[in-house]
């Protein structure tokens, strides 16, 4: 079990690594919601998901849909480690003429479960999934990570009953719950609370967990498998930008890549053992 | 350099404090609309929705049915995507008194890549009944139809866009609702353009201009009512017509131009825009050019038009 712990924390630690050379390169892209997921990323990619790179379209694989699209960086580090494609092409983020679209593209990049960029459709793209692998008997599981911003668009709750209508115990949801959207603090901005007894209330089987500690994350999605007859939703706490002392919890690292000394310091926080030199642009 | 985008914190603070009516909503992306400093301003007046553009729409229209002037704030993917149906059900069908202030249109969103590229907007509202389009070529004219979308009855559309981009007008510029600009007159082929592409085609007629080529350039910043008398005049003149818009040739500046000169003066029409395709991620004087959105381009097309 510790070596396990010790296993994905170092892996998740390799994804902040990615994801901050990545957007520090192309001086574009999301950090903070790539940041704060990089933990249930390293669990999903490197423990718990049924997949094989050498066969991205093998009809039995688990399915990961990426509902809060944005958070793409730490998606493409989890895909190039886990042999998608090579880990060098992560450096072309954001450029014209590359695979690493600035919002990903399923047809673009092997991998890829569905497009993505609008928020709130996720949960209903894997309740479709789910239904699929349902009809064609088989064992799949469906995992969909959506921002708990993202959890105020109408569709999402369309999609919640859904699910729950549907039994679709082969649906897990995750919400990334770091309280802050573009413009603010979840809580000041919309509030979504009560979020546990929203989703109870509406059929789901809900646990909170610190989204984290890998080991919380790996025995919610054990514990999860042994629910029948209605889809589970894990509400993971974290903080938005986790794992660069300066950018954690603020709103403006939404959207902003570190730039010039805050990239040093940056990547100097992760140990970053390769420095880059970034591209030089305007800013969004 | 300024954005057309630029022009919505400081023109509706503005006319927020003389006109107690105009109220602003929008949804999670007010730093980048601008409208979270009219929020500062006036914090009664202005509602952020959150990540719920669809909500966001049909509050709006409650407001505007109860006398407010709503001024709707986000990406025209999402104003105009994800929250159409409130848009066409309940805001243009009952000609609501709804100002969309919508930025990051067209291709030169750059690098958050095709999702967040729409080139299809002015396509889908042409075809909305009651709906005003207006697409400004810069930051003066961006204010200029701002302050004037309040005098337009019903639901007004104000397409804006993300980058620094050079300018056509100047402070004292006076925009017209409904007519469009006859920049440069000239003999050899009309050049009409929108948005960002008018000051690419005047760029573009001045190379043109040094190989003997007159062109005329026009801006059809209302896009919707045509201005198609100014259109039909130029046109009768060169005998030849080129559209140059931020948008899908589908729909768009190029459709409006071409159906209305087949009905009302069959003229050859050549279309430069996006080709039927979505965007691309990249920088977005990268992503310009790759789609031939560039003066050079304009200018190669043109002459070919011309053979
Ligand atoms: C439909 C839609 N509206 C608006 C946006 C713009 N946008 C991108 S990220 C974001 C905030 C998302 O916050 P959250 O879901 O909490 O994500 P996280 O904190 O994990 O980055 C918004 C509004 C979008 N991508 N899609
Ligand atoms: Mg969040």
């Amino acid at each position: 079990m510790k070596d396990l712990r010790k296993h994905l924390e170092e892996r998740a630690l390799t994804l902040r690594r990615h994801t901050i050379r990545m957007i520090g390169k192309a001086q574009s892209g999301h950090p903070g919601g790539s940041l704060s997921a990089a933990d249930i990323m390293a669990v999903l990619y490197f423990h718990k998901l049924n997949i094989d790179p050498k066969k991205p379209d093998w009809p039995d694989r688990d399915r990961f849909v990426l509902s809060k699209g944005h958070a793409c960086p730490v998606l493409y580090a989890a895909l190039a480690e886990s042999g998608f494609f090579p880990v060098d092409e992560l450096l072309t983020l954001r450029t014209l003429g590359g695979r690493l679209e600035g919002h990903p593209d399923m047809r673009k990049l092997p991998g890829i479960e569905i497009s993505a960029g609008s928020l709130g459709q996720g949960l209903a793209v894997a309740n479709g999934m789910a239904l699929a692998a349902r009809l064609d008997g088989r064992k799949a599981r469906i995992y969909v990570l959506m921002g708990d911003g993202e959890c105020q668009e109408g569709e999402v709750w369309e999609a919640s009953m859904f699910g729950a209508h549907h039994k679709l115990d082969n649906v897990v949801g995750i919400i990334d719950y770091n309280n802050l959207q573009i413009d603010g603090f979840v809580s000041d901005i919309l509030e979504i609370q009560p979020l546990k007894e929203k989703w109870e209330s509406f059929g789901w089987h809900t646990m909170e967990i610190d989204g984290h500690d890998v080991m919380a994350i790996v025995e919610a999605f054990d514990a999860v498998e042994s629910i029948k007859g209605r889809p589970s939703m894990i509400i993971a706490k974290t903080t938005k930008c986790k794992g660069v002392s300066f950018m954690e919890n603020k709103a403006e690292y939404h959207g902003k890549a570190p730039s010039g000394d805050e990239l040093e310091k940056a990547m100097e926080e992760l140990s970053c053992i390769e420095m880059i030199e970034p591209d030089n642009k305007e800013g969004c | 350099m300024k954005a057309t985008r630029q022009a919505v914190a400081p023109t509706l603070i503005e006319m927020g404090k003389e006109n107690p009516n105009i109220v602003a909503l929008d949804a999670d992306l007010a730093e980048s609309t601008g409208l979270n400093k009219f929020g500062k301003e006036f914090p009664d007046r202005f509602f952020d929705c959150g990540v719920a553009e669809q909500n966001m729409m049909s509050t709006a229209a409650g407001l505007a049915v109860s006398g407010k002037t709503p001024f709707v704030g986000s990406f025209t993917v999402f104003t105009i995507g994800r929250a159409w149906d409130q848009l066409r059900n309940v805001v243009a069908y009952a000609d609501l008194n709804v100002k969309i202030c919508s930025t990051h249109s067209g291709v030169s969103v750059g690098e958050d890549g095709s999702s967040h590229q729409p080139i299809e907007d002015i396509a889908m509202l042409r075809a909305l009944p009651n709906m005003k389009i207006i697409v400004p070529a810069d930051f003066y004219e961006a204010r200029e139809a701002l302050k004037a979308s309040v005098e337009i009855p019903g639901p007004v559309f104000i397409r804006l866009g993300r980058p620094k981009m050079p300018q056509v007008y100047d402070d004292d510029y006076s925009f017209k609702f409904g007519k469009a600009d006859v920049l440069k007159a000239g003999k050899d082929l009309s050049i009409i353009a929108t948005g960002l592409m008018v000051r690419m085609a005047l760029d573009a007629a001045d190379m043109l201009q040094q190989d003997g080529i007159d062109a005329e350039v026009i801006n059809m910043s209302t896009i919707k009512p045509l201005d198609e008398a100014t259109l039909i005049e130029s046109a009768r003149k060169t005998g030849r017509v080129l559209t140059v818009e931020e948008h899908s040739i589908v729909g768009g500046l190029g459709g409006a131009v071409s159906e209305t000169l087949s009905e009302k003066l069959p003229t050859p029409v050549t279309r430069i825009g996006v080709k039927d395709r979505f965007g691309t991620s990249g920088p977005y004087q990268e992503v310009l050019k790759y789609f031939g959105l560039t003066p050079e381009n304009i200018v190669k097309t043109a002459k070919e038009a011309l053979l």
